[in-house]
Formats: C-alpha cells, sequence, structure tokens
C-alpha cells in the first residue's frame, strides 16, 4: 500500500477558509495604514511602494519558473504580495528604487524559495529583507524624511519623485531623524533622555503618524485597527501580539523606573518604531511563528524582549526586525516543546492514570 | 447540570434541517436483500442456510462465531436464492460472503424467542444472552456487538450509562427522529441495559441543536429519577464517546482504556430502542433507520430500512438523484467512508446514505502548509496534525507514531479546518495502516522466534542427550555428532517467515 493508491479518506466537508483568503484579508488590514502613510510620505513613497512589491511578485514568479510549479496558480494565494507590501512598508519611504529591488530579491529567492516556498522558510522573508539592506547600506537605509503629505506645499512633484526614487537626488534639507534614533544618537553623545525627549514629536502626534519613520513605523492608531480587524477575523490570535507588546511594556517600564536618564519609558516604546507593526503583521506570520498557543506566547514574548534589548544596547535604534528573526530560529525548538498535551495522556506521552473516582 | 469543556473541535455546517422534519417512512420491500455476514467488528457469522431454504422473518440465518461477533437474521420472509461473494459497503469495495435472499412479499414473522416478562427481575445474563442472540451492534456507525459491551459489568465497576444522542455528525437526524418518534421505547431499552450493567444511573447526552428531542425525551424520563437528560454543546466530535465522556463527567479516560474503566458504558440511541425490541418482543435487528441526505438526492428522508437492502433501491426510494454526486458516503460526511458503488447493501452500521454534490464538500486542490497552527488549536485529541503531517510525508512512520498519530481517531476536524487543504485525515489513515501492519508483523515474527527458540533449546538438548549417551558408550563418536539441531531451527524459521 502506498498513499497514492490508497483510496481517499474523508472528510467530506471543509471549511470556508483558503490561504488566499487569509492573505487577502490580512492586505485588507494594512490598507488604511498603507493609504494614510502613502499620502504622508507622497509621490516617492507610491514609487518604491510600486516597485518593491513588482519586484517581490517578480522574483516570486522567475522562482516558481526555474522550479517548475506552477506559477499562475501560486501567484495567486497573494504570498509575494503579502511579502511585498510588509516589507515597502520597513523600508524609508523616499530610498531608492534599487533598495527595494534588492530587498526583494533577499526576501523572495533567498529567503523563502531557497528554503523551498511557501510554508518552508525559517525566517520571515520581509524582516531578511530589510534587515540585509540595513547592514550592507546603513546610510540609504537610514534617511528618513518628514511628513511631506502629497500636494503640501514643499511636497515633491511626480518629475520630482523619480528623481528622487530613480536618479538618487535626495533633497539635503528633508531628512529627519526617527524619533528612537533621535534619543539613541543624543544618548551617545550623553545627553539624557529626559533631555532629548523634549525634542521627539509627542506621544499624540507619534500614534497618528506625524513623524519621520518608516511607513509601517508612523501612525501606530491605523496599524492598531488593522491588528484589531485581523483578531476579529480570527485570522491571527491575542497569543503573540499581547505578549510581545506586553513584555516589551514591561521591561522598558521597569527600567524606566529604575534609572529614568538613561532609560525611555513603557509607553515611549510602545508608541515607537514599529512595535504595532511588528506585534500585529510581522511576529504573527504563520509561517515563521510557532504553531501551538503556548509557543506562540514563548515567541511573543521572546520577540517583545530581544526588540527592547536591543534597541537599548545593540547598535541599531530599532531592533523588532532583528528580534522576529532571532526568535524566528527558535520556532522549531519552541514548536517541539510546546506540544499540546494529548488526550488521556500525560505531557510525557504516557497513559494518564486511572485515577479514583472522585 | 455542570458541563465540562472539552478541547478543539470545530463548528461545520450542519444541514440537518434538510431531513430533521421528515418522519421516519418505512419503505416497501426489495426485490432482493443482501446480508453480509460481516457487519460488524470483530469475527464473521457462520452460515447456517443454504441456497433454496425458505426462511421467515426474524429467524436467524448465520450465528456468531466467538464471543466478538454478531449473528445475522432474515429481515423478512422469502426464499435463499444465494450464499456467494457480494461487494461490501467498505471502501476497498472488496467482495464478502453474503446471503441473498428474495422477499415473499408476505412479510411473516418466524417464531420468535419469548418476551422476557419483567427484564427488571431477570439475571443480567438473561439479558445479554438475548441482545447477543438478536444481532444487536452499536448503531451509531461503529457497529461493534452490544452483548459484549453490555457485559462489561461483570468485569468492572460500573456506575453510569451514557446513552449518545448528541449525533454529532452533521447531516444525520436518524438519531434525532429516533428519539422525537419512540422516546418511549428508548428509555425503556435504556433502562434494560442499565440493569444489564449493573448501573445506578443513566444519563442521556443530546447536543443542544435538537431541542424538541431534548424536550420529548426529558418528559419521557420524567417517570424515572434515575434518568437524567443532559444537553451538550453543539461541538462537533461532542458524540465520540471519550469527549461525550469528558463534558459530562470531566473525566479524561487514559490511553489504551476504555470509558469502562471510568465506571461508564458509552451506547447509541437507537441500540437502546434495539435492546427494547428484542427484549419486551423477542424481535432480533432486521431494519434501521438510516438518513438519506445529500445536495444531489432528490427527496432527503428518514427511512426505516431492512438491512441488506442495496444502497441503489434506497436511494431510488428517495426519488433518485436530482444532481450529479460527488461522493456517495456511508454515515455522515465527516468520518463516513466513501462508497466504492451503490451496489453495496445497507448494513447494521450504516446511519446515513449521503449523496454529496461537490459545492458542499467544498474541497479545493491542495497547496503548501502555512504552518497557521489551525490544525493543533482544534484537535480534539491534543495532536499535533501539522507534525505528524510532515513526518508521515517523508515516509518517517516512526516519529508519527511518537507524536501519537495512532491516537488520532479520524474525526476529520483538522482537514475541514486546514486553509491549504491538505488531506491530513488521509495521511493518517494510512500511517495508521502501515503501523498497524508493521506491529501485526512483528508480533508475528517474534512469535515465530520464539517458536524456534524453544524448539533449538529442545533439539540441542535432544542432541546433547544423544551425544552424552553416544559419549558414554564410545568416545571418539561423540565428536563427529553434528550440530544438526541448529541448522534444522534456522531452517524451519525461514519457511515459517
Ligand atoms: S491547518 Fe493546514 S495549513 Fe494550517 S498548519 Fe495545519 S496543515 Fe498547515
Ligand atoms: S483527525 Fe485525528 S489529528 Fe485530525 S483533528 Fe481528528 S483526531 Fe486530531
Amino acid at each position: 500500500m502506498s498513499i497514492a493508491i490508497m483510496k481517499k479518506s474523508g472528510p467530506f466537508a471543509h471549511g470556508f477558509n483558503t490561504v488566499q483568503k487569509t492573505m487577502f484579508t490580512v492586505l485588507l488590514a494594512l490598507m488604511p495604514a498603507t493609504l494614510f502613510n502613502l499620502y504622508l510620505f507622497g509621490w516617492p513613497a507610491i514609487l518604491l511602494f510600486t516597485i518593491t512589491v513588482g519586484a517581490c511578485v517578480a522574483v516570486e514568479a522567475a522562482c516558481l519558473l526555474l522550479a517548475g510549479k506552477p506559477v499562475v496558480a501560486t501567484l495567486a494565494d497573494c504570498s509575494a504580495i503579502l511579502t511585498g507590501w510588509l516589507l515597502a512598508m520597513s523600508l524609508p519611504p523616499w530610498a531608492p528604487w534599487w533598495i527595494g529591488v534588492l530587498a526583494a530579491i533577499f526576501a523572495i529567492a533567498l529567503t523563502k524559495h531557497a528554503f523551498g516556498g511557501l510554508g518552508q522558510n525559517v525566517f520571515n522573508p520581509a524582516m531578511v529583507g530589510r534587515t540585509v539592506m540595513l547592514i550592507s547600506f546603513p546610510v540609504a537605509m537610514t534617511v528618513w524624511v518628514a511628513p511631506h503629505p502629497l500636494f503640501s506645499a514643499g511636497a515633491p512633484g511626480l518629475t520630482e519623485a523619480f528623481a528622487i526614487t530613480f536618479g538618487g537626488n535626495m533633497p539635503d534639507t528633508v531628512s529627519a531623524a526617527s524619533a528612537l534614533g533621535y534619543i539613541k544618537t543624543e544618548l551617545s553623545r550623553g545627553i539624557p533622555v529626559a533631555q532629548s525627549m523634549a525634542q521627539v514629536p509627542d506621544l499624540m502626534d507619534m500614534t497618528l503618524g506625524y513623524r519621520a519613520g518608516s511607513m509601517g513605523e508612523t501612525s501606530a492608531i491605523l496599524i492598531l485597527a488593522g491588528g484589531l480587524f485581523l483578531m476579529a477575523k480570527r485570522i491571527i490570535s491575542w497569543h503573540i501580539p499581547v505578549s510581545m507588546m506586553g513584555s516589551l511594556f514591561l521591561i522598558a517600564a521597569l527600567f524606566h523606573a529604575i534609572d529614568p536618564a538613561r532609560f525611555t519609558s513603557g509607553t515611549f516604546h510602545l508608541m515607537s518604531g514599529a512595535t504595532f507593526l511588528g506585534a500585529f503583521f510581522i511576529a504573527t506570520d504563520y509561517v515563521t511563528s510557532p504553531v501551538s498557543k503556548t509557543g506562540q506566547l514563548i515567541f511573543g514574548i521572546g520577540v517583545g524582549l530581544l526588540t527592547w534589548s536591543i534597541r537599548n544596547f545593540a547598535g541599531y535604534p530599532e531592533g523588532m526586525a532583528f528580534a522576529v528573526l532571532l526568535m524566528n530560529s527558535l520556532t522549531p525548538i519552541i514548536d517541539q516543546y510546546t506540544r499540546p498535551r494529548a488526550f488521556g495522556r500525560t505531557r510525557k506521552g504516557e497513559p494518564l492514570p486511572l485515577e479514583e473516582k472522585p | 447540570m455542570k458541563l465540562f469543556p472539552i478541547r478543539g473541535g470545530i463548528h461545520p455546517e450542519y444541514r440537518k434541517d434538510m431531513t430533521s422534519e421528515k418522519a421516519i417512512v418505512a419503505m416497501p420491500m426489495p426485490a432482493a436483500l443482501y446480508i453480509p455476514l460481516q457487519q460488524h467488528i470483530g469475527a464473521p457469522a457462520e452460515v447456517l442456510v443454504a441456497e433454496g431454504d425458505l426462511v421467515r422473518k426474524g429467524q436467524m440465518i448465520a450465528r456468531n462465531q466467538g464471543a466478538v461477533s454478531a449473528s445475522q437474521h432474515a429481515p423478512t420472509s422469502g426464499r435463499i436464492t444465494s450464499v456467494a461473494e457480494v461487494a461490501a459497503p467498505h471502501p476497498s469495495g472488496l467482495p464478502q460472503k453474503t446471503i441473498i435472499i428474495e422477499p415473499d412479499g408476505k412479510d411473516e414473522w418466524a417464531d420468535l424467542p419469548e418476551p422476557i416478562a419483567d427484564p427488571f427481575a431477570a439475571d443480567p445474563h438473561t439479558i445479554h444472552d438475548r441482545v447477543a442472540q438478536s444481532g444487536i451492534v452499536g448503531m451509531g456507525g461503529a457497529a461493534f456487538p452490544s452483548a459484549v459491551k453490555l457485559n462489561l459489568g461483570a468485569q468492572k465497576k460500573l456506575e453510569t450509562l451514557l446513552l449518545n444522542g448528541a449525533e454529532c455528525e452533521p447531516y444525520l437526524t436518524c438519531d434525532d427522529r429516533v428519539m422525537r418518534e419512540y422516546p418511549d421505547e428508548v428509555i425503556d431499552g435504556a433502562r434494560i441495559m442499565a440493569h444489564a450493567l449493573g448501573t445506578a444511573k443513566v444519563v442521556i447526552g443530546i447536543e443542544q441543536n435538537k431541542p424538541q428531542a431534548i424536550e420529548i425525551m426529558t418528559r419521557a424520563a420524567a417517570a424515572f429519577p434515575e434518568i437524567k437528560v443532559v444537553a451538550v454543546p453543539v461541538q462537533y466530535p461532542m458524540g465520540s464517546e471519550r469527549h461525550l465522556v469528558q463534558a459530562i463527567t470531566g473525566r479524561e479516560t487514559p490511553a489504551r482504556k476504555l470509558t469502562a474503566d471510568l465506571g461508564i458504558v458509552v451506547h447509541n440511541v437507537a441500540t437502546a430502542r434495539a435492546v427494547h425490541h428484542a427484549v419486551r418482543f423477542g424481535r432480533p435487528l432486521v431494519a434501521r433507520v438510516v438518513t438519506v441526505s445529500g445536495g444531489a438526492i432528490r427527496e432527503p428522508s428518514n427511512v426505516m430500512t431492512p438491512i441488506g437492502t442495496k444502497v441503489s433501491d434506497l436511494v431510488e426510494f428517495c426519488g433518485g438523484f436530482s444532481a450529479r454526486p460527488e461522493s456517495v458516503v456511508n454515515g455522515g460526511p465527516m468520518m463516513g467512508q466513501p462508497l466504492p458503488s451503490l451496489d453495496v447493501p445497507v448494513v447494521k452500521g450504516t446511519s446515513g446514505i449521503l449523496a454529496m454534490t461537490a459545492e458542499e464538500i467544498n474541497n479545493s486542490p491542495t497547496s503548501a502548509c502555512i504552518r497557521c497552527g489551525a490544525c493543533v488549536t482544534i484537535c480534539p485529541c491534543g495532536l499535533s496534525p501539522v507534525d505528524m503531517a510532515a513526518f508521515i510525508r517523508k515516509d518517517n512512520l516512526d516519529v508519527a507514531a511518537k507524536l501519537g498519530v495512532m491516537d488520532c481517531f479520524s474525526c476529520g476536524s483538522c482537514s475541514w479546518v486546514c486553509p491549504s487543504h491538505i488531506p491530513l485525515v488521509h495521511y493518517f489513515n494510512y500511517a495508521k495502516g502501515v503501523l498497524r501492519e508493521l506491529e501485526s508483523e512483528r508480533r508475528k515474527s517474534e512469535r515465530i522466534k520464539t517458536l524456534a527458540e524453544v524448539r533449538t533449546i529442545r533439539i540441542e538438548k535432544a542432541a546433547e542427550a544423544k551425544r552424552a549417551a553416544l559419549a558414554a558408550k564410545s568416545k571418539p563418536a561423540a565428536d563427529a555428532a553434528p550440530p544438526g539441531g541448529e541448522t534444522k531451527a534456522t531452517t524451519e524459521e525461514k519457511v515459517n517467515a
């Protein structure tokens, strides 16, 4: 007997969920934040976004062709679009075109297809794309601009946008530091947090998105709304977002209480950087996070603690991507140790003892 | 009554309303009946009739062989046309020895065993024997000989008879209808069974999506303080014995043990009714209610069907097909078996015949696993289908076994929920089949090895004795004695293996 020739078993009923529907719902959840950010950062951001998503789809198609897998049917699962989308949201909005293309190649070809395609990769493709770019091109990857809403005074028109994205003509005057980066730089110059904090946008502006940063870093509130939508749709559960943000907040608040001159507050950590995007959209990636709920809690806590550590002690101002990648590498082990207890068995797999009747 | 949560589970489209308001109708006797000798778990029955014999309704035509087996009775009066190999209602479609009866249209009863006048005064053995004699098997689908399960009281201390009226499979409404139309017969049967088992309590568990059945049964049970009707949540697979026991008592049956080890025996409601007939009227199990449903059936119905009716005759009675069915299923859509053809008979464990359209089955081509974890969350047995499937795909069945694939009871929840439409249950059925085969092979070769070892030792001993005897006579001859024993044993072992 071989599985191929065995008569197909039941069940003769199936739920209505599909991979495509799942991915599509995630895209829908990202839509408000994305539209708002594209508006905020104007034409250059729109160009970069289009290029990044387009490159991801093109690379995916090429990889599928090379591997001899069905191209159209697989592209229809929308996973490449989602990767490109998240990738674009984690790049500086005015970055040159080749950043988007290179990142797409790292994300789709080297992280996803080199491991066997959808479902097989260990690391989150979008985060690998972003991180490799950050390490290889630290300058281009840390040019943040203040918001230049579409059609506002001083916002680049389409022609100027082409010059920025394809010509590398970044106007000197526009760059600004992201809040996390600013505080880190000031700290390194010996200026305490309490003082530098006065210079960063207030929390209200950060929540709404009027600040410098990658597209996914700004507008926490819309990202949060998208995340809650995903929870309501039961695409993601609360386990990873809550454990990740909870652990990040708690450890930040603890150290802030101990040494407020050195450490920023828990609320600041929650609101800044890509915390919300990471908690709801990146760390919750099915493929690279644990399958059991217990595993997801451990994973979330790990991402939260690592994000805080990297933000405070490593060379980079934003640590979410690194933290996710580090925890990705632990996912197989977490999975192995957090399998649910089987019915009628102990955790070790032995049959339960026959207890006396209560 | 306080209920306890069970792990995981799903909420499929139930589609019970297609037949739940259809009262049970009796179908006219078909032109021929096909009674397989094995309609149950255990040994096939032994034929008692020959071609040309005239039989009457209820007459035993095949006797149970051994303890775990069930007798077969003529569902109507008529003539035995042959005993032949006929396709069985099993996915393999392999033929099975079957008694074929041509009804004479008179439907005349044979001389039945005397009713047991006061079953509650009767010895449990009398009831047990009557149930065995009547060929009753579990009618929820498992078709395990009921008499064996009724005998558990002799070996274990039991406290509760749990009557399973959950009917958690979508589409099926036969148990619902039986409870609504024959509540007193079910209750009487349950009380008789409780008496045979020696349990003080009877609990009847019914899913909340059958409010009429709950109401009617509660009313019928009102006169008996020892019987309690409990509405359990609608959550597939609530009707699985172990899960129903957990939901009602909060106790988890240990792996490789029976619910009886917890003092609880579970029987199906339709089985209780069959026991009532056997004990009160001496009537064996010769017909059952079958839910005929599905989008491809013209008139979905609940049909009182003589055992042995061909599925094609039953479908015909329900107006035939209104559309081309994608699959015809024996049982419910979740755990039922695909029928190889319509030329197979209805047996004692057939709870439903479903002709389902592709739209209802709603399957899509399989795509890659996205590790969404849904299967892990919903598995009612606490297994990790995604991991087990990954190892089975690599043909690494040992690891799959360690992960508990043998604990999987193929409830189908994981396949149902999987967004990538991976046929997980199919993987597990395959793995279980191969592992079971390997296990029995291992047992066999172990037995052979022990036999061979025993033989080797015996032969060596004999040779030793001979040598000793020879040595006693003449020393040089002993040295030349061949070590024949060992060689012989090895050859024999090879032959047996
Ligand atoms: S439900 Fe399907 S896609 Fe999701 S983890 Fe399980 S096997 Fe993979
Ligand atoms: S079929 Fe087996 S593995 Fe799948 S949900 Fe049911 S018990 Fe779990």
